[in-house]
């Protein structure tokens, strides 16, 4: 059955309302000084640790994102805690807080569809992270120009634009899982727990887990099976998957993500970087499932959403 | 044009295995007020989703301005506005801003939105306070946001459910008075109420639900003189002549003379008889003292009907 006109009618104006919402709201206010101010810490540390250490270093600029200084973490380490939480404080009542002030049955008797205001919704979220985190970014590479004095190369630019990008992508990810929560449970608090909990299950638990499924559920004598199974099984994880590409961007002398073969060392001298195509290519899987769980996330709430009664 | 703007046949909603709506079919003629009334969780805001669109339909078949709500929501949402049971608004957003997003949901061009939303916030008399938050506003000022909403929008059919409930006697008469306003603009309208006497004085038609099904539908006083054998009562009060009750029953649309009282009558009637029954009572030289006439109400006849039939067994009336 065709539905009549067009499911996006009404988008851009659902995108511009929430955006102005999340924008001026004390929540993201919070959130984000939350955010610059532990970001700006860590990449402050990492300066002063980088000019100490690394005097001729072709990536040096790379290194202010991964460098961590005891008893700081790095830059992306902090990114790959603080983003999933701005992502989760900007979706878990976004459907269930129109229920429960009784908005919803009111904006969705206008001729739009359902499919407008979750879409809207979610644009509006990625948006305003998306202004967050690249606001960060240049925060960062300023600082850094500041100084370290050098300016950085074009590849290493190229290679911080794609871990914004990235960064985006994972923040996505969280959004996305968090709205699904807010269609499926009534109450924004539970929304809210569930999602952290979860969260913290999947960045924290389960890649400690996954070595110790690896060897209950897989032959304990083939080691290499043994190290690729509690991979894959850690890779279910966004967090992992956020980390593991990082990794191969922002460090270009990753050669590769799983475990290391014999065959991909010939020829290679230890430490020698990457061009950065080779670099993406490494971590594209990876990239790959962020995108693709956002995806799977956000069809996953619209289809909970779609069968949802309106009423409150 | 169809004579109809909204039309049901058959129409049902099942939740698992409870029948929520049970094959119900009404018509709504343009330019009435069609009363959908019952206790609660009789199925009549069910019933209105189906009409908009908002819940699956089960069974059955629903036009609502010639357009399935099912196939073509945006062109019935187009030309209906519908207020929900306690509505809601942006409570951080004032009350002119809420009505701009959704005149721009609507797609009201840019130049006409001050002036639709100025109107309509007059007509409903929330002008001083269109830029005050939301969030200060109390039932009754949310209740006329929303009718200000579907003023602006500017509507072949308004749906309200449940517009009194939760207000005042006194803000309810205003509100009721305010929706009589949108009939003579032309509007259909449509309301569901759980207070069967509040909304009687307002409606042309009443369907009355019960546990899913139309028990009753029809003018007030077709009801009443279906269920209660005479529509109207007038109350005659005179000093006793001869044969009067004789002569007051002999008036035709007269049902019944009761006698309550010495000098005190009481008649059943199809139409308001309180002329002929003046003359009756001059003529028979008796002297009036008192002429009465009573609307019944819709309370009494959905209790008596219910007493006259026992559950299980209602059955379309009209
Ligand atoms: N999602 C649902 N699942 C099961 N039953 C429901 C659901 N929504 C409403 N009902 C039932 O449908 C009946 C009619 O509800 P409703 O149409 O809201 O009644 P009314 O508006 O007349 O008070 C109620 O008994 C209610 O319990
Ligand atoms: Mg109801």
């Amino acid at each position: 059955m065709r539905r009549e006109g067009s499911p996006w009618r009404g988008l851009g104006v659902v995108v511009l309302k929430e955006l102005s919402d999340h924008l001026t709201s004390a929540r993201m206010r919070v959130l984000e000084w939350l955010v610059v101010l532990t970001a700006l810490a860590a990449v402050y540390a990492a300066i002063t640790q980088v000019r100490n250490v690394t005097a001729e270093d072709p990536f040096l600029f790379l290194r202010l994102f991964t460098t961590s200084r005891d008893p700081l973490p790095s830059f992306v380490s902090f990114l790959g805690f603080l983003v999933p939480l701005m992502a989760i404080g900007l979706g878990f009542d976004a459907v269930n807080g129109e229920h429960n002030h009784r908005t919803l049955s009111r904006i969705l008797s206008q001729p739009i569809y359902r499919d407008a205001l979750l879409f809207g919704k979610f644009l509006a979220g990625l948006a305003t992270l998306s202004i967050s985190l690249i606001a960060l970014w240049l925060l960062v590479i300023g600082l850094g120009l500041i100084m370290l004095g050098v300016p950085p190369g074009g590849e290493e630019m190229a290679r911080a634009m794609i871990f914004l990008l990235v960064t985006i992508a994972y923040a996505g990810v969280w959004l996305a899982l968090a709205m699904l929560f807010s269609v499926v449970f009534r109450s924004p608090a539970t929304a809210a727990l569930v999602t952290l909990g979860l969260w913290l299950f999947l960045t924290v638990i389960w890649p400690a887990l996954a070595p110790g499924i690896a060897e209950a559920f897989l032959p304990a004598d083939n080691q290499a099976l043994l190290v690729t199974g509690a991979q894959m099984l850690a890779r279910l994880s966004p967090s992992t998957l956020f980390g593991e590409t990082v990794l191969a961007l922002l460090d270009p002398s990753t050669r590769t993500l799983g475990p290391v073969y014999l065959s991909q060392l010939q020829g290679a001298v230890m430490g020698a970087p990457l061009p950065l195509g080779e670099s993406v290519l490494i971590a594209w899987p990876q990239i790959v499932g962020l995108v693709a769980a956002t995806i799977i996330l956000f069809v996953a709430g619209y289809v909970a959403f779609q069968r949802q009664e309106v009423r409150a | 044009m169809n004579k109809y703007v909204i039309e049901a046949s058959g129409l049902t909603k099942r939740y698992g295995t409870s029948t929520v709506v049970d094959h119900i079919s009404f018509d709504v003629a343009s330019g009435e007020i069609f009363g959908v009334l019952g206790p609660n969780g009789a199925g009549k805001t069910t019933t209105i989703l189906m009409l908009l669109g908002l819940c699956d339909i089960s069974e059955g078949k629903v036009r609502v301005l010639d357009h399935d709500p099912v196939r073509e929501p945006l062109a019935v949402k187009r030309r209906v506005g519908y207020l929900p049971d306690s509505v809601g608004f942006y409570d951080h957003l004032s009350a002119a801003d809420n009505l701009h997003y959704t005149a721009r949901l609507i797609g009201i061009a840019l130049g006409e939105r001050e002036k639709r939303i100025e109107a309509a916030l007059a007509r409903v008399r929330l002008e001083d306070v269109a830029d005050k938050r939301v969030a200060t506003f109390s039932r009754g000022m949310r209740q006329r946001l929303g009718l200000a909403e579907i003023i602006m929008k500017d509507v072949q059919v308004a749906i309200l459910d449940e517009p009194t409930n939760g207000l005042d006697p006194q803000a309810s008469v205003e509100f009721l008075e305010l929706i009589r306003s949108l009939k003579s603009a032309g509007v259909t309208i449509l309301l569901s109420s759980h207070l069967l006497d509040r909304v009687q004085n307002v409606c042309d038609r009443v369907a009355l639900f019960n546990a899913g099904k139309i028990a009753l539908m029809g003018t007030v006083a077709e009801l009443g003189s279906q269920v209660l054998g005479g529509g109207f009562a007038v109350e005659v009060e005179a000093e006793q002549g001869p044969h009067l009750a004789l002569r007051l029953g002999a008036i035709p649309g007269v049902r019944g003379v009761e006698e309550p009282a010495e000098g005190h009558f009481r008649l059943l009637c199809d139409r308001d008889v309180r002329p002929e029954a003046a003359a009756e009572v001059v003529a028979a030289g008796a002297r009036l003292k008192r002429l009465a006439f009573d609307q019944p109400s819709l309370e009494t006849i959905y209790t008596r009907y219910f007493q006259s039939v026992k559950p299980g067994e209602a059955r379309h009336a009209a």
